[in-house]
């Protein structure tokens, strides 16, 4: 394990690092890009709320100076550069005493959670559901099963999760409509709060789940069928080897690599989508949080949480493609 | 000589059986005849159904233009929180026929909503992929044939955007701009996330068609490049282009409408995000007005099967060994 070539090491660092410079100079740039300046905008949005702001001139002359707009632009650049890497993403406009660090913080687990375990169903299902489609031995029933439950696919996620809300939450109310866990509890490791949270985090996942494994059964069916008739297969079935080994080893196995490399291409969907859902779920992630932002206008949030978002994304794509080695063998003998 | 022909010709029609037992797919085909009009790749059902249900929406799109009066679309139009045709709201309200699908919570008619809002729903994807695909074209083609460090830098571009999940950086755009765009604005800038993708699977494409003999062939025959992409290599490539257009226009309207259900989409026609937008923030569904949410749902929700179902059509029609598996 852990012996792939030096060159694709240092070229999925690269492609990590760009990936977050990228990120944090489009959150530098979109903003100044924007007519007028955060300030007097900042100033505008309270007086929208407030009626009339006194002293005026005085708040934006000195907050001005505080956040140091009028240095020169390269100055501003390399000085926020430089607190992004240390994670100083400011403060929040709207919850002020609460910096944005803070906040997401906060927020993460629940999202990284939600994405995690969904990802881990769907790919999981997806994959066996697909390998059952093209698989020789594969019961008739399940060949007729299998697309039905698969209609869901390519219907947004968000969309499924409000039919599903309205359902399961409204209709038959089974399931909570709102939050990760329940009213007034405490987050602590106790058995009684991981159930609430499992609970919580049904529909919200199932929704995310529905939507997206008909897409890995439906790849991992057309990769399956292209080897069907290879040499090496009907090898295999002629030496006798029991079919459940071969779907395992000879099906699964080959073409389960393509479909790693597929999940880190579809990430950043993967990531709209649940913040989607977040919303749709008032789940307290990320997405809740970018929704609350974006209502009371609170522009460092919006920009921190989708920055930290994007190196979440840029992050689990380089542990996924560093993890190849460990699925299979061939890449780790690549390198030398 | 009749002797010989006899046992010349058995062991042949042994070993052809032989053959036909290891690919069974085969034998299902020989008795049509190699020449049979229908098993041309285009009759794929997936592809015509999924086109065929695009066809039915805009011929309903067209139909409602001519005998529906879209201004009920306007706010104000219409009375309030009227349910559908046989049904009753919480008011206990029955629905009226001058407005079929009901109406909302500002007095817009439903069904003059869809006609107007789905067209501009798939108009979004319509310009985002086309535009997107354009990039993507002249990009893929330029990795996979120029090759060499114009290849690295545009492989190194489309790693670096693809993981970025662009619906964060256009929300970021969309609430720096502190007003309302316009459908093609917000097109354009979805857009600038949909070239990663089909650009990286064409530049694969092409880099596996370069090796093939006609375009060998049209190399050492002094061909231009720019002629060897566009007229040798692209008309092959057609049906994976298209495949790859609707999987673009999907993500396209897939975004559009995340960014409406945000509500920083354009409002004052609503398309069928927006409308959602509106019934989420109205509480529709805590006042159990399905229809508002309901119906552009499952309109939506059909846009996106029609659209997945050509393109699985399209890829089968690419790919000869995905269609024997049916």
């Amino acid at each position: 394990m852990g012996s792939f070539s030096l060159n694709y090491l240092l070229r999925r660092l690269l492609v990590f690092f760009l990936t977050i410079w990228v990120a944090a100079t489009l959150m530098f740039i979109i903003p100044r890009l924007a007519p007028g300046d955060p300030i007097s905008a900042m100033i505008a949005r309270m007086s929208q709320f407030e009626g009339f702001v006194e002293n005026a001139d005085l708040i934006i002359e000195s907050w001005r100076k505080r956040f140091g707009l009028d240095d020169p632009l390269y100055v501003q650049y390399f000085r926020y550069l430089g607190n992004t890497l240390r994670l100083d993403l400011g403060y929040s406009m709207g919850n002020f005493p609460a910096t944005v660090a803070e906040l997401v913080g906060r927020a993460l687990p629940w999202t990284i959670g939600l994405i995690g375990i969904s990802t881990f169903i769907f790919f999981t299902v997806g994959n066996l559901c697909g390998a059952l489609l093209a698989w020789y031995k594969s019961p008739k029933w399940l060949k007729v099963m299998i697309p039905i439950t698969m209609s869901f696919t390519s219907v947004p996620p968000a969309l499924l999760s409000l039919l599903l809300v309205y359902i399961f939450a409204f209709q038959i109310p089974i399931f909570p409509e709102l939050n990760a866990y329940g009213r007034g509890m405490v987050p602590a490791f106790t058995l009684e709060f991981i159930g609430s949270v499992l609970y919580h985090g049904f529909l919200p996942s199932m929704s995310i789940v529905l939507a997206t494994f008909g897409y890995w059964a439906l790849g991992m069916r057309g990769m399956l069928v292209t080897i069907e008739g290879e040499d090496y297969m009907i090898l295999a079935q002629a030496k006798g080897l029991k079919p459940f080994y071969i779907l395992y080893r000879y099906m699964i196995r080959n073409a389960i690599l393509p479909q790693m490399t597929a999940l880190t291409l579809s990430l950043g969907l993967l990531i709209n989508g649940s913040v989607l859902v977040e919303i749709m779920f008032t789940y307290n992630g990320m997405g809740s949080l970018i929704y609350a932002s974006i209502n009371t206008l609170d522009f460092g949030l919006i920009q921190g949480t989708a920055f930290i978002l994007i190196v979440s994304s840029a992050l689990a794509v380089l542990i996924i493609d560093l993890s190849y080695p460990l699925i299979d063998p061939r890449i780790s003998l690549e390198g030398r | 000589m009749a002797d010989s022909s006899g046992s010349g010709g058995k062991p042949v029609a042994d070993l052809d059986s032989r053959f036909s037992n290891l690919a069974p797919s085969s034998t299902g085909r020989k008795k049509t005849g190699r020449f049979n009009r229908f098993d041309n790749p285009l009759l794929n059902w997936k592809f015509l159904s999924g086109a065929g249900i695009f066809g039915f929406i805009f011929f309903l799109i067209f139909l409602g233009n001519q005998f529906w009066d879209t201004d009920l679309a306007l706010a104000g139009s219409s009375p309030l929180n009227m349910p559908p045709v046989g049904f009753t709201n919480w008011r206990d309200q029955e629905g009226i026929p001058e407005h079929p699908l009901g109406t909302e919570n500002s007095g817009r008619d439903m069904l003059a909503l869809l006609i107007v809002g789905t067209p501009r729903t798939i108009g979004v994807g319509v310009i985002a992929a086309s535009v997107g695909m354009g990039a993507g074209i002249l990009l893929g083609f330029m990795a996979g044939f120029v090759g060499g460090i114009v290849d690295d830098v545009i492989r190194l571009m489309t790693d670096v955007v693809i993981p970025i999940p662009s619906l964060l950086v256009l929300i970021v755009i969309q609430s720096a701009l502190q007003r309302e765009m316009d459908l093609v604005t917000m097109a354009l800038l979805i857009s600038m996330f949909s070239w990663a993708a089909p650009t990286r699977y064409i530049r694969s494409q092409v880099l596996s068609m370069r090796e093939s003999g006609y375009v060998q062939m049209a190399q050492l025959s002094g061909v231009p490049t720019r002629d060897i992409m566009y007229r040798e290599m692209m008309p092959n490539l057609l049906p994976y282009l298209a495949a790859s257009y609707i999987g673009n226009m999907t993500g396209a309207i897939l975004q559009a409408v995340g960014l409406e259900l945000l509500g920083l989409g354009p409002q004052r026609i609503p398309s069928l995000g927006v409308t959602i937008f509106f019934s989420i923030e109205a509480a529709a569904l805590l006042r159990n007005m399905w229809w508002w949410w309901g119906i552009p749902t499952v309109i939506l929700a059909v846009v996106f099967i029609a659209l997945l179902l050509i393109n699985l059509g399209l890829d089968e029609i690419a790919n000869p060994r995905l269609r024997k598996a049916n």
